[in-house]
């Protein structure tokens, strides 16, 4: 038997992971989007989970929003990847410091 | 221990291998097949919780066009790896730190023990429909404005993809085709009136 408990400790354990992707990879952007990528994933899983567990149709809807928006952030994310490499010959976050930030 | 629990231990171990690869490996490409190994065992889980859909989508839409476009970002950029990897180390331990921690909360928040509930009986079914049936009724009756809506959001982003990534290079020769189907003989051909040649011996004057 596959209890609710499996679904979201596996959805916390992927968003964790995404974290410390988060905090390791400060010099690669492109490995930051994927890491935000693997969050979403993780956060779909706990949606389809409660949609299953509880019978309610909203969870699953709003997983394909989640997945119609995550293309176009993803899409967009590249565009300004691309445009940056460009300019800046770098990927390199600490090297993005134009804003001072 | 049932074959599907068993099969949700395979496909988890898969997911969490390859997320653990997308954040530790030296070669980006080599990241996004990881990431692309990830995905596909979170789509399994998905047909294991019966969502047979999004599971679909989910490959589809992510492992056929998203992580494509990150592939031909990662192949275009030329990125020096050993660069690209400094301060790994030296991040490591807060990284480590800082997912145990918040895993550690959300585990205790969770509850795991309160939540060991058997999966009630698949909703679609007891509607009498499958997976797609259920979701599109509700996709296309409830939810038909938020879905509009996602379709302009999926138009912006092609838009603004597009504009971010179009330069006009200076020095390079296009073919305009408007100008070349505008063009007239009397833009081209000047006719010029000038006097005829006298035939007096060929003298040049």
């Amino acid at each position: 038997m596959i209890s609710l408990a499996h679904y979201i400790v596996l959805g916390a354990v992927l968003f964790c992971i995404a974290v410390a992707g988060i905090f390791i990879n400060r010099k690669n952007v492109i490995v930051l989007l994927m890491a935000i990528e693997l969050m979403l994933l993780a956060v779909n899983i706990n949606f389809i989970a409660f949609s299953r567990f509880f019978g309610d149709v909203a969870g699953q809807v709003f997983v394909f929003f989640i997945l119609t928006v995550a293309a176009a952030e993803s899409a967009i994310g590249l565009a300004i990847l691309t445009l940056l490499f460009r300019n800046r010959r770098t990927i390199n976050v600490a090297e993005f410091d134009d804003l001072r930030g | 221990m049932t074959l599907q629990l068993l099969a949700f231990y395979f496909f988890a171990f898969f997911a969490v291998l390859g997320a653990l690869m997308v954040i530790s490996l030296r070669n980006p490409v080599h990241a996004v097949l990881s990431l692309v190994l990830t995905f596909f065992s979170i789509a399994c889980i998905w047909m294991l919780m019966e969502a047979e859909f999004l599971a679909l989508a989910l490959i589809v839409v992510y492992v056929g066009a998203v992580m494509v476009l990150f592939l031909f970002v990662v192949m275009m950029l030329d990125i020096r790896v050993a660069t690209a990897r400094e301060g790994f180390i030296r991040h490591l331990p807060v990284g480590i730190g800082v997912a145990a921690i918040m895993l550690a909360e959300m585990v205790a928040l969770i509850g795991v023990r309160a939540m060991r509930v058997a999966p009630p009986p698949d909703p679609a079914a007891v509607a009498g429909e499958s997976n797609v049936a259920w979701i599109g009724r509700a996709l296309y009756t409830q939810y038909l404005l938020p879905f509009e809506v996602a379709a302009l959001i999926l138009t912006v982003g092609i838009v603004a993809a597009v504009a971010l990534t179009l330069r006009h290079r200076s020095g390079v020769r296009h073919q305009d085709v408007s100008r070349q189907v505008a063009a007239s003989a009397t833009g081209r051909v000047r006719l010029v009136s000038m006097p005829a040649e006298r035939g007096d011996g060929g003298a040049k004057p």
